[in-house]
């Protein structure tokens, strides 16, 4: 890792999250944008990339620019669901170390919840979706049940050990301010509330909500002008195995473990080094296969993994610290919000609310996942 | 019910359906099945794909009882969709018909249904033929 050009995120911003009807999702995008180059003393004019993803224009990096007066000299629309803004990350990275760019705008936007686009009736099937929409699979909540089934088959694992999650996440929520959900709950309360598509229920499910989100990347050469305390990209790596569920190799492995031990090597960590996880919580399903493809415990045991609060406030590997996708808030594609919360931990934003803060983290693992279990990319960020 | 868009590639596919058969490409090259229906092997990257007629059994590899319906075909809940692994090596996603409660590992045989009653088209479900 030595002699390359390094990259560090130097701004975090979120717009309102929750229901923000007097919002679009170009003025989400454009308010945490502003605010996030504000933090880190940037101009407009020193964006040189922009990053979108998002569904909501026939080309999301082209009317972003536009609408934002940007004329970047270096442009990616990556759309791999909620795992696109880590691939983001990644990208402007090696963008930087390769000498293209020097400063990167990360952004995302979603009215999902004010315009109901979650629930609305999709678009006509097209292509290879002939082969999974006529048979009426909730989406995305039924494939993930799909895989929770089959985790629960090969391994014993249990709806109390999937409740763990939700729990521990609503712990987190309720030091968050800004989290859409806070009021305490138990595994009871999850395994109590409706049942969706079994064995998943409610309180199984990410929120839906609106917001948005802005992450500012910049060579190292512009860190001295900066205002913040730089947040290192030390490794990145991505990955697909399937798009639909139904092609998924095995539905209990996620790409996870092709993309975690890449972005580990490349960083040069171990697990025993991380100081906080920020894992994609779609569903609490999503956060067992993920910590198991990670390899952070064997097939089968994140159920005890989780366990005991050991992920939850004062917990030893304090996990999705925001609240996650299951508290705190989740419009659609979730994955900035990890690198927001992330970069806030290692920065020690939080110094003078201990419970919130994760005490002296100088390294964290963020893991984006889209799609239905289809995609994922992680990064490992360190305090510079 | 625009969930079938049968085109160019898929159409001998939604063909045999609606004749009673699920037929499914075949490499030539490497002798494996292939599902869903494609221009090349996704298994060698051969381009020499054939239809054979699948005798429509196999095994569940996983379930889900739908209990809330998204989307005009979904039907009225609960009912279960299932990932069905052929015997011929592939993974389709489906419906599982006919009543029995599904386990994982059950052997299910095709049975090919109007989902949504006689206008609707004929979809490729299965039936509990051996409970696991």
């Amino acid at each position: 890792m030595t002699g390359r050009r390094r990259a560090a995120i130097v701004g975090v911003a979120e717009s309102e999250v929750g229901r923000t009807p007097h919002l679009t999702v170009l003025s989400q995008q454009a308010r945490a944008s502003k605010a996030a180059l504000a933090e880190a003393g940037l101009r407009p004019e020193d964006v040189n990339a922009l990053f979108v993803a998002g569904n909501w224009s026939w080309a999301p990096a082209l009317t972003l620019a536009e609408y934002l007066g940007l004329r970047p000299d270096y442009l990616d629309g990556t759309n791999i669901g909620g795992s696109s803004f880590e691939a983001h990350l990644g990208h402007a990275t090696a963008a930087i170390e390769a000498g293209l760019i020097d400063v990167a705008l990360i952004t995302y936007g979603s009215t999902q919840r004010s315009n109901r686009s979650r629930s609305a009736p999709r678009p006509p099937a097209t292509l290879t979706e002939q082969f999974d929409r006529p048979f009426g699979l909730p989406q995305p909540v039924g494939a993930y049940a799909l895989a929770a089934n089959r985790y629960f088959h090969q391994y014993g694992a249990t709806g109390e050990q999937l409740a763990e999650v939700a729990v521990s996440a609503r712990q987190w929520a309720a030091l968050n301010p800004d989290a859409c959900h806070r009021d305490p709950i138990t595994v009871d309360d999850v395994l109590g509330s409706p049942m969706i598509s079994d064995p998943l229920h409610l309180l199984d499910c990410c929120l839906v909500t609106d917001g948005g989100g802005a992450v500012v990347v910049a060579a190292e050469d512009r860190w001295p002008d900066i205002g913040t305390h730089p947040v290192e990209v030390l490794g990145h790596g991505e990955t697909t195995t399937h798009s639909s569920i139904a092609q998924m190799p095995d539905l209990t492995v996620t790409g996870a473990a092709r993309s975690g031990p890449a972005a580990m090597k490349m960083a040069g960590v171990t697990h025993d080094d991380l100081d906080l996880l920020e894992i994609y919580d779609s569903f609490t399903i999503t956060v067992l296969l993920t910590l198991e493809s990670l390899g952070f415990c064997k097939p089968g045991e994140a159920g005890e993994f989780v366990r005991l609060g050991r992920t939850a406030p004062g917990g030893d590997m304090p996990m999705n610290t925001n609240g996650g996708g299951l508290s705190y808030t989740h419009p659609g594609m979730y994955g900035i919000f990890l690198l927001i919360e992330a970069t806030r931990q290692l920065r020690h934003d939080f110094a003078s609310d201990p419970p919130r803060q994760v005490e002296g983290a100088q390294l964290a693992l963020v893991h984006g996942t889209g799609g239905v279990l289809s995609s994922t990319s992680t990064v490992v960020l360190g305090r510079s | 019910m625009g969930d079938l868009v049968p085109d160019a590639e898929t159409r001998p596919f939604w063909d045999g359906i609606a004749a009673g058969e699920l037929r499914l490409q075949r490499c030539e090259d490497c002798e494996r099945a292939v599902f869903y229906p494609r221009a090349l092997c996704p298994h060698c990257f051969g381009d020499r794909l054939d239809w054979v007629t699948s005798p429509g059994t196999g095994t569940v590899y996983s379930y889900t009882v739908a209990h809330r319906a998204f989307g005009p075909s979904a039907g009225d809940p609960p009912y279960t969709v299932a990932l069905i692994d052929l015997d011929e090596g592939v993974r389709m996603m489906s419906r599982i018909v006919g009543g029995a409660t599904v386990r994982i590992g059950d052997r299910v045989e095709l049975e090919i249904t109007r989902l949504g009653g006689e206008e609707s088209p004929a979809l490729p479900c299965f039936r509990v033929k051996e409970s696991a």
